[in-house]
């Protein structure tokens, strides 16, 4: 991460952090051969699957990839739309 | 006896492979272990240049496997470490000439004879690469800390697991602690993390290896080289011995930070 110092001068960031963010992309994409594009279409199908069962907030769905030693995890965030109960009394 | 079959391959081209391979050899004859190391890079030899046996070549690794001569025969001794054996690549043939069994099979004679068995990988991950890996017992995939050669070991680790072998070390090589210092190169904490896998040795860039391979001789043996020093380090861990990573800094110790402290920015 570039420093507090560096963000308020608007430096870009170091060479080296550079090059370390562009790999972490990199090879979670050569580690798994998922495309930006198949990562869209699979949230697309995973959010209408759930719609059948529960109400979600379908455009606050995120679905990310992120890597655990050398493996790769899909971690989904799906948030639900909060079901109003009306007190009985 | 049951030697060790060690290989050392890297994805891309030009990281280091063959000096490791030349150095890792001597570093452990030094040692008195009875060593070969077999140049798998066929049609492209290096590793007879590289230790300064390219005058003695008679016999190469295809002749072997064809059958043209024994195994005995194509193995050239070092000219300062008597435990220290080559068998060169042929240089007119390509890598179809040898098949992964081959390799199998010719590991398992040399081992009777030999402590270690270290083979040059060719860059790629065709089949002088399959070749290079199909015998191995432990595989230590080589780096730089740069983008290339870092994406390139990792498919290589990712080729390796699949294969069902050991988990490959990782040796980071041509470390510019200058650059990792000024944030312009990435670090062996950053390469570590990319990478996931057991570090087994980092190595500084330094003048001494191109010197020494100008000369023919294995760095290792150069008792003032730091890159010499790393080199030892390895052979040692493979050894079993625990031995701590040396600093990265050019002028490693108190003066080299001192001067540093007076000149800030120089060096």
């Amino acid at each position: 991460m570039p420093t507090l110092f560096d963000r308020l001068l608007n430096r870009p960031p170091k060479s080296a952090q550079q090059a370390k963010e562009r790999l972490k992309l990199v090879l979670i994409h050569d580690r798994t051969d998922l495309t930006a594009s198949m990562l869209e279409s699979m949230k697309d199908e995973i959010i209408q699957v759930i719609s059948r069962h529960v109400e979600i907030v379908a455009q606050e769905v995120r679905i990310e990839m992120t890597q655990d030693g050398r493996q790769q995890r899909l971690i989904a965030d799906i948030p639900l739309k909060t079901v109003k109960r009306r007190r009985l009394g | 006896m049951d030697g060790k079959v060690l290989t050392i391959t890297s994805g891309k081209g030009g990281v280091g492979k063959t000096t490791a391979t030349a150095n890792l050899g001597a570093g452990l004859a030094d040692s008195g272990k009875k060593v070969v190391c077999i140049d798998a890079d066929i049609g492209l030899r290096n590793l007879d240049v590289v230790l300064g046996l390219e005058n003695r070549i008679v016999y190469d690794l295809v002749d072997v496997v064809e059958g043209r001569c024994r195994t005995r025969q194509a193995m050239i001794r070092d000219k300062r470490l008597s435990e220290l054996y080559l068998i060169p690549a042929a240089q007119t043939r390509d890598k179809s000439a040898v098949s992964p069994s081959d390799m199998v099979r010719l590991c398992d004679e040399l081992r009777q004879e030999f402590d270690w068995i270290l083979i040059d990988s060719p860059a790629g991950i065709e089949r002088g690469f399959r070749n290079a890996i199909a015998p191995a017992d432990i595989i230590l995939v080589l780096t730089n800390p740069e983008v290339a050669a870092v994406r390139d070991a990792d498919r290589i680790i990712g080729i390796v697991e699949a294969e069902e072998k050991n988990p490959p070390k990782l040796v980071i090589n041509r470390i510019k602690a200058d650059m990792v210092r000024r944030g312009d190169m990435l670090s062996v904490e950053d390469v570590l993390e990319l990478l996931a896998i057991d570090l087994i040795g980092m190595v500084p860039e330094d003048e001494s290896v191109i010197q020494a391979t100008n000369r023919g001789m294995p760095v290792v043996l150069d008792g003032k080289s730091r890159a010499g020093q790393a080199f030892r380090n390895i052979a040692s861990r493979l050894l079993g011995k625990d031995v701590p990573f040396m600093s990265m800094e050019e002028e490693g110790g108190f003066l080299g930070r001192l001067s540093r402290l007076i000149r800030p920015g120089g060096n």
